[in-house]
């Protein structure tokens, strides 16, 4: 439709295609050399995402692909379970309460 | 905007001490781009016959093993008899490999080898022969080959700086930015932008230098229109830069000033068409193939 509507105007400006295809292309090129960021990107994601399900480590595949206009970043993470939903905030767990409590007395020598 | 790699290959040592030397050490500065055909030969030819134009001996070297060109561009192919290997092989002297160029007596060039192969170059040697070079010359100009590989390595090693040189096209602008990021943090590369057509640029048919330099952010030291005059230069063996009626001579010499220090006004070319031809093309180049 934009093609059409520049063609119509006579005002296709093939520099403009150059442009937009060397931000692409250097993006990509840029992805590319920069193995620690893909590195640390992967390694970040997968924390993140492993704080609400349980995924296998193993088969994890992430790259990046050119689409139509932009440059995609496509995650495959394998997941094996659903981890127990995290608590509420305002409903304190009792086991981690207790144990707040007991510590002062599992060390008894420095109390007396 | 370019990635910064620990290529150790290239990353040169500290030049030798240089404190025997009297005068100040000489600048090396390589030309470079990645790309091949973007004009890093008659960019150094035309840089070294400007710089040797105002006063100041130049030493031109020729980091093309192989592919021997800059004595053509210069016009002194029939001259040349040593080369540099015949130097880092211990076989002549500096004295003795350096040809003295036909118009500027402060220029003096050093061939390539042309029946040797990159691989062939030391690089430990090469650093020492820049080094030794720049206690003979204010200038120290290395035409580096195309590519990434062991010839480039090799010119970039003794430079204490470098030129880019970029056309205004897709594949150029994305092997320099290439290049920049193996030059690495040690040096901050100009840009030459050679062979733009304002004609172009003003219709929208051309990446300009703006869009270039928006993407490599790069000290913009120079800008070359694409003109004829260039390939009859090369055709003659005549550097334009010693051409008082040339719009491209007067460019190098801009270059040439701006790279002495000197105060120069900001490089840009004219998008006016010029000329009756210039107004007939864009009077009719408006529906044109883009």
């Amino acid at each position: 439709m934009i093609e059409f509507l520049q063609r119509l105007f006579g005002q296709q400006r093939s520099s403009a295609t150059a442009k937009e295809r060397l931000r692409l292309v250097l993006l990509s090129d840029h992805l590319s050399l920069a193995p620690d960021l893909m590195e640390n990107l992967k390694r970040e994601l997968i924390d993140v995402i492993s704080r609400h399900v349980e995924v296998d480590r193993t088969r994890i595949e992430v790259h990046f692909e050119h689409q139509d206009r932009t440059i995609a970043m496509l995650a495959n993470i394998p997941i094996l379970s659903v981890k127990p939903p995290p608590r509420p905030p305002d409903a304190p767990s009792k086991p981690r309460r207790r144990r707040r409590r007991a510590a002062p007395t599992s060390n008894p020598a420095p109390a007396t | 905007m370019h990635v910064l790699q620990s290529d150790a290959s290239i990353t040169p040592q500290p030049a030798p001490s240089r404190s025997r030397s009297p005068q100040p050490r000489g600048r090396a500065i390589v030309v470079t781009s990645g790309k091949g055909g973007v004009g890093k030969t008659t960019t150094t030819a035309n840089l070294g016959t400007a710089l040797a134009q105002r006063g100041s001996r130049v030493a031109l070297v020729d980091a093309d093993v192989g592919l021997r060109n800059l004595d053509i561009v210069l016009g002194l192919e029939n001259r040349v008899r040593h080369h540099v290997l015949d130097i880092l092989e211990d076989r002549v002297s500096i004295e003795d490999a350096v040809v003295a160029d036909k118009w500027s007596p402060t220029l003096h060039l050093l061939a390539a080898a042309q029946a040797r192969e990159k691989d062939d170059v030391d690089t430990d040697r090469m650093r020492e022969l820049v080094a030794q070079l720049c206690e003979r010359y204010e200038y120290v100009l290395i035409d580096s080959p195309a590519g990434i590989e062991k010839g480039f390595q090799n010119a970039v090693v003794g430079a204490d700086e470098a030129i880019v040189v970029c056309t205004p096209e897709v594949s150029a602008v994305r092997d320099v930015d290439r290049v920049v990021g193996l030059l690495g943090s040690r040096f901050t590369p100009q840009l030459i932008v050679n062979r733009v057509r304002p004609a172009l640029v003003k219709k929208g048919k051309m990446l300009s230098v703006e869009d270039v330099n928006a993407i490599l952010r790069l000290p913009l030291l120079g800008v070359i229109a694409d003109e004829p005059d260039v390939i009859v230069a090369a055709n003659k063996g005549e550097p334009l830069a010693l051409r008082a009626d040339s719009p491209t001579g007067a460019a190098f010499r801009a270059i040439a000033a701006r790279l002495s220090g000197e105060e120069t006004p900001a490089p840009t070319v004219s998008l006016e068409p010029d000329g009756f031809f210039g107004k007939l093309t864009s009077l009719f180049g408006g529906r044109r193939s883009k």
